[in-house]
């Protein structure tokens, strides 16, 4: 029976399958990252249940071989996973209207998710909610399954997957991409890539994010008033 | 650190994690008018973070030696090419990681 909720879960699966592939991957190095130090399987199985947000969850790992630092483990992954932030902003609006889902979409709410959320267009006889909903668990199955798949597994690994993890990369840049071709003005796109681009090379790999965040707050808020009058007078 | 600890450390890092995606939420709770400025910037905001996670994706590139990220520069490319020319996801996500892993196990 085709009931609401059927017919989202279907039309959710096509749009995450670039996150099964990248997700299984990528979780599956992480469970055989965390057995190889010596880890318990079900370490990276539960990590990746709770946590959910792959940086924090590698970063996490050697924090448990370190001295026991409750704050600073706090600290650190409110700034490895500040962007987040934005992504609440952003979708405070989409994730509004979705009734008791709302607290799974937002627990939820890792990169892949947020991206595909924010510029799906599921046919409009597809429940929205329900269609995020499932973008959402799915990726969040592939996480988990990824990680329990090297826990378990890693050993027996042995299919040459260099390069697979460009998978992601692909996906943002093709979001990025479908983006860009529907909206009418790229102001907000660029100043996204330049002050990304610069952020990275003064700052370095590990510690460009926030610096790209304060940068594109400051920039959106200091041309507010000519951005705003653009949006009313499109071309 | 005793399995205890390592328990609260991982309840911590979750934690920590949920504030940066509960938080706006708290802040800007649906039954309240949510700010003009705020509104401007969940509008503004998202073309300019999927800019950034475009970039997060590349930052552990080697840019400054080595290939100087010739091969990602041509998964790019490849990627962009795909999507302009079918406009289908899958096939170009699909096509451009395939071009890269081959590009990347065989030619460099």
């Amino acid at each position: 029976m085709a009931t609401p909720v059927r017919l989202a879960a279907r039309a959710a699966f096509p749009a995450t399958i670039p996150i099964l592939a990248g997700f299984t991957f990528l979780g599956a190095a992480y469970g055989i990252y965390m057995t190889s130090l010596g880890f318990h399987p079900i370490f990276p199985i539960l990590m990746s249940f709770f946590i959910f947000a792959g940086s924090i969850e590698f970063i996490t790992a050697n924090l448990l071989l370190m001295a026991f630092a409750p704050f600073q483990a706090f600290l650190l992954a409110i700034m490895v996973n500040a962007r987040h932030l934005f992504y609440g902003l952003s979708m405070l609006d989409k994730y509004h209207s979705v009734g008791k889902k709302k607290f799974y979409l937002i627990f939820g709410m890792c990169d892949e998710s947020f991206s595909i959320n924010y510029t799906a267009k599921p046919d409009p006889s597809i429940d929205k909610g329900w269609f995020m909903f499932f973008v959402t668990l799915y990726n969040h199955m592939y996480w988990v399954g990824g990680s329990t798949l090297g826990a378990l597994l890693g050993q027996y690994i042995t299919f040459n997957t260099e390069g697979l993890l460009f998978v992601m990369t692909a996906l943002f840049v093709v979001i990025f991409l479908e983006n860009w071709l529907q909206e009418k003005r790229h102001t907000s796109a660029l100043i996204g890539l330049v002050v990304s681009v610069v952020s990275l090379m003064v700052f370095g790999a590990n510690q460009f994010v926030i610096p790209t965040m304060i940068g594109i707050l400051v920039i959106l808020i200091a041309f507010r008033k000519p951005l705003e009058r653009r949006e009313v007078k499109p071309l | 650190m005793t399995l205890t600890q390592q328990i609260i450390t991982i309840a911590v890092v979750v934690l920590g994690t949920m504030l940066t995606r509960f938080l706006a939420f708290w802040i800007f709770p649906a039954h309240k008018p949510t700010p003009g400025y705020v509104l401007f910037l969940g509008r503004l905001l998202p073309p300019a973070v999927l800019g950034l996670l475009v970039i997060y994706s590349v930052k552990d590139v080697e840019w400054t030696s080595g290939l100087y990220g010739l091969p990602e520069l041509l998964g790019i490319g490849v990627v962009v090419a795909l999507h302009v020319w079918k406009r289908n996801m899958l096939l170009t996500i699909a096509g451009g990681t395939l071009f890269y892993m081959v590009l990347v196990q065989f030619v460099f």
